[in-house]
């Protein structure tokens, strides 16, 4: 449940994002890191930005992500 | 990374040998439990290093009582039910939500903003959020309450089971499992509260705590090092997830957490009721509580005949202990909230392996 995706944000306006991890984009919010700007990859749990992530960790989960064969699920729920 | 492994495994070898006994390291994070599991880290570990997996997936733990306010509000033609994914198959008393389903009233969201747009769409309905998980889902939650209140949102209600992790690890500790010798810490709970949290379990308790993130490789590691303090005897706190996690953790999520919610007394399957472990709405933010507007109580529930997902929640038996497992109970007809949520333990026993 605590299942949370490293994603880059591509939009911004205010605390409403959209963000995109391999591909997929879907929206965000970043009212819980309000520092963030245009093209920092956060972790994303539930709809939220809840931390800041490296390039460098980014892409090592979007790689594990990757070799998991049912990511298409991890995105339809919030569960992992 | 083999290199790594090799290393983890040597440290993990050498600690096992000079402490002469069995090692039992428990991680409380469903996450942590499927990455394990589905990473095969089990069979590069020494018998003498037990794993067990505590109270970490947020399905699993929420009391019988919770599920059935849950099924009960289900079952109203007023109420309008929205739930994250992992809850809808979970077994109440009488039925899931997944069996109410077809009556048309019980959505699936992704995020509790959807949950409010629900109630934004529906005027006519009252709109019930089911609100599980731990620190890291709780500030989702207070975000769409704190908006439900500047909107004037008065049909948006939120039924919180929210839990908080360390009161867990303490009960744990303080006697309902004190077998267990040091905790792999769940990574994005830390996310949100920090990592320098666990420091209480460390002073406390003296059992080592590590925080790691779901690589397979960085689990194995965590493991290592604790191994390694419990055999120089010299119990630590650790974070091996650097490059997300913060000593401090996220302030403004912790901020609204306490802004709209307050530790209260709440029940957990197989832990029973543990003082300030569960966050209820605060007086300010009672207009949003579904247990308030529907007269419910979040007292403890039946417990579901010969289930012993409790026992295994606490990592006092295994999986295969319980006579129900992969007989009357599997992923396909599961019984128990175990088997239910993808990443219950019994769940992942089922599909990965059954080592005892």
């Amino acid at each position: 449940m605590c299942l949370a995706i490293p994603a880059r944000i591509v939009e911004l306006d205010q605390d409403k994002a959209v963000v995109d991890a391999m591909g997929n984009r879907w929206k965000a919010k970043t009212t819980l890191l309000p520092e963030v700007k245009l093209g920092d990859i956060v972790l994303v749990h539930a709809g939220f930005a809840i931390s800041l992530v490296d390039e460098e960790e980014a892409k090592k989960t979007w790689d594990l992500f990757a070799e998991i064969e049912d990511f298409e699920n991890t995105q339809n729920k919030v569960s992992g | 990374m083999l290199d790594r492994i090799d290393r983890a495994r040597r440290t993990i070898d050498e600690a096992c040998r000079s402490v002469g006994r069995q090692i039992t390291v428990m991680e409380v994070c469903g996450t942590h439990t499927v990455s394990i599991f589905r990473s095969g880290i089990r069979s590069l570990l020494p018998e003498r290093l037990k794993l067990l997996s505590g109270p970490g997936c947020p399905v699993c733990v929420t009391d019988q009582g919770y599920i059935d306010a849950v099924m009960h509000l289900a079952d109203r033609d007023d109420c309008l039910i929205a739930t994250y994914g992992d809850m809808i198959r979970v077994p109440g008393s009488d039925g899931s939500l997944e069996t109410r389903a077809v009556r048309g009233n019980v959505r699936v969201v992704l995020s509790s903003e959807d949950a409010l747009q629900l109630a934004r769409d529906n005027p006519n309905k009252s709109v019930v959020f089911i609100a599980v998980g731990f620190e890291t889902t709780a500030p989702a939650t207070a975000v769409v309450v704190k908006e439900a209140a500047a909107e004037g949102i008065e049909n948006f209600f939120v039924l919180s089971g929210h839990k908080l992790v360390l009161p867990a690890m303490r009960a744990l500790l303080g006697g309902m499992n004190d077998r267990v010798d040091a905790f792999l810490c769940p990574g994005h709970v830390s996310v949100i509260i920090g990592w320098g949290a666990f420091a209480e379990i460390v002073a406390d308790y003296g059992r080592p705590c590590v925080v790691a993130g779901f690589e397979p490789v960085q689990i194995v590691e965590a493991l290592a090092e604790i191994c390694r303090q419990l055999a120089a005897g010299k119990p630590e706190l650790r974070s091996l997830y650097g490059a997300v996690v913060t000593e401090k953790g996220n302030l403004a999520a912790q901020r609204i957490i306490a802004e709209c919610f307050e530790p209260v007394d709440g029940y957990w399957r197989g832990l029973g009721k543990i003082a300030a472990s569960t966050l209820a709405l605060r007086e300010q933010y009672k207009r949003f509580d579904a247990f308030e507007r529907f007269g419910l109580a979040a007292g403890p529930g039946r417990e579901i005949p010969g289930c012993r997902c409790g026992e295994v929640l606490c990592g006092l038996i295994d999986p295969v202990e319980c006579p129900l497992f992969a007989s009357q109970c599997t992923p396909q007809a599961p019984i128990g909230p175990c088997m239910v949520s993808s990443e219950g333990t019994c769940s992942a026993w089922f599909k990965y392996g059954r080592r005892t």
